[in-house]
């Protein structure tokens, strides 16, 4: 398969980027040093193009009630135009299909962004799901997202807006967007745990804004600094901490899940339901390395000798300055645990999935 | 573009040897290695006095993104390490044929050093990995 390109491949090449293939695209892993773009986010700014992301959009009279039907969050919770909310797509077995943001421009209109690697099945899983209901379903091709995240990302923003549009943007609150004149879709969103915005937007302007940021001082950031940057949030990424086997009952997203409305029968509800009934097993919880080394990938857990987990996502935080992860294990009360590295059992303690 | 000093040994696992007038030599991984790994962010380095046989393994680099080991590129007595990588790994990715060396070796037999690639055999072999 040859790997597809976002609109502003050139844009990387110029910036000396290290381009890798990440789920069929061909992405920005970093453009020199990956912890150097990581603390530009936590410090300053950076600027992310996460164009591989797909946006579907959600038209027709019956819009909230498929959504409410195949998320597992509630989007009746959304009561207002440039109110969006977090949610997973289950199957009926609860495993989760993807994560996703839903941006709601009215009752018969909203828009999904989607995971990359997951463009195709979602699309085809909406699809089948929506014959029941008087909606219609768009992939868009046409757009792409940047993500400007960090502490000076609204400072940074009067680079690319007038003053009054920045003084808009500024006044969102956490899961609020609008929309401006020319299309482009600013939400109070984002991926790294700093304050920021993420920005849908037509191709032909995604250019100029970018060149526009990166002129104005702003860090570029890669795929790698962006998993850095949500692992110390403490968020989990699809197809690592969890998939369509597992969920989010087990997964630290109970909360994400609405069973609120008994009469809303959202795809997978009764087999979460029935999951909590027999007693939930499993939880995704932190853990931190205090000696030298990486966690990594797949890494065995065991809290006791019959007792056995897996590191989810493992990696090197460069606010800690040393290693955290994400692991599944079975529920414990225990707070330290090891971790089988290189023939080795290292001990690890057991946190919060949130490091910073 | 990665950097390959004509002076240097390399091996075919990316470590580079450097012969020094007194018969030692320097070791260190490529510049073409520090750029695959990315950001380093551990280095356990060999013990000193430790004798290997080319091949043994003689260290760990661990980056953010993966973990690799380095490979004695010659046989020998390990004289000195440099001690710096253990509170500066990036030492290596700054200056990988410079203040990033990971160790130097008392080689057994100097005639090991005809196994190794030239600059442009080396840089020849990775570019056929395409960098």
């Amino acid at each position: 398969m040859v790997s597809k390109k976002t609109p502003l491949y050139d844009n990387h090449v110029a910036l000396n980027a290290l381009m890798v293939d990440f789920s069929g695209w061909q992405m920005p892993l970093h453009y020199g040093s990956q912890i150097q773009e990581h603390q530009a986010v936590r410090k300053n700014v950076g600027l992310f193009d996460v164009s591989h992301m797909g946006v579907v959009s959600i038209t027709g009279k019956e819009t909230v009630s498929f959504l409410r039907h195949v998320l597992a969050n509630d989007v009746a919770k959304l009561k207002n135009t440039g109110d969006a909310l977090y949610s997973c797509l289950l199957n009926e077995q609860g495993g989760v299909i993807d994560d996703l943001i839903a941006y709601r421009f009215s009752d018969d209109c909203f828009r999904l962004v989607i995971n990359a690697g997951c463009r195709e099945k979602d699309v085809a899983w909406l699809q089948k799901q929506a014959q029941s209901f008087s909606v219609q379903l768009k992939m868009h091709d046409d757009l792409c997202l940047l993500a400007l995240q960090g502490p000076d990302a609204f400072l940074k923003l009067a680079a690319i807006f007038d003053e009054a549009t920045v003084a808009k943007i500024t006044a969102l609150k956490n899961f609020q967007f609008l929309m401006l004149d020319n299309d482009v879709m600013i939400a109070r969103t984002g991926y790294t745990g700093e304050r920021g915005v993420e920005m849908i937007l037509p191709v032909e302007v995604v250019k100029h804004y970018w060149d526009k940021l990166i002129d104005s001082g702003v860090q570029p950031c890669g795929l790698g600094a962006r998993d850095t940057l949500r692992l110390e949030a403490g968020y989990n990424l699809f197809g690592a901490d969890m998939d369509e086997n597992t969920s989010p009952l087990i997964s630290n997203l109970s909360w994400t899940v609405s069973f609120k409305d008994e009469q809303r029968n959202f795809i997978g509800r009764a087999a979460l339901e029935k999951e909590k009934k027999a007693g939930i097993s499993q939880q995704l919880i932190g853990l931190t390395l205090e000696s030298k080394g990486v966690l990594r990938n797949h890494q065995k857990v065991k809290i006791n000798d019959d007792s056995l987990g897996e590191i989810t996502s493992g990696s090197f935080s460069p606010t800690l300055n040393k290693s955290i992860a994400l692991a599944r294990i079975p529920m414990t009360n225990a707070s330290e645990a090891l971790v089988e590295r290189r023939g080795e059992w290292l001990p690890v303690n057991i946190v919060k999935p949130k490091f910073i | 573009m990665s950097d390959y000093p004509r002076e240097l040994h390399y091996s075919d696992s990316h470590e580079w040897v450097r012969l020094e007038s007194d018969d030692t030599v320097v070791v260190g991984i490529t510049d073409h290695a520090q750029h695959q790994l990315g950001d380093l962010v551990f280095v356990e380095l060999p013990d000193v006095q430790s004798g290997l046989e080319k091949g043994d393994e003689l260290s760990v680099v661990e980056s953010v993104k993966t973990a690799a080991d380095v490979y004695a590129p010659i046989s020998g007595t390990v004289i000195a390490v440099n001690q710096q990588l253990e509170s500066r790994p990036e030492l290596i990715n700054q200056d990988p044929y410079g203040d990033g060396w990971i160790c130097r070796i008392k080689p057994e037999d100097l005639n090991e050093m005809d196994e190794l690639m030239d600059a442009d055999a080396y840089q020849a072999s990775v570019s056929d990995t395409n960098e």
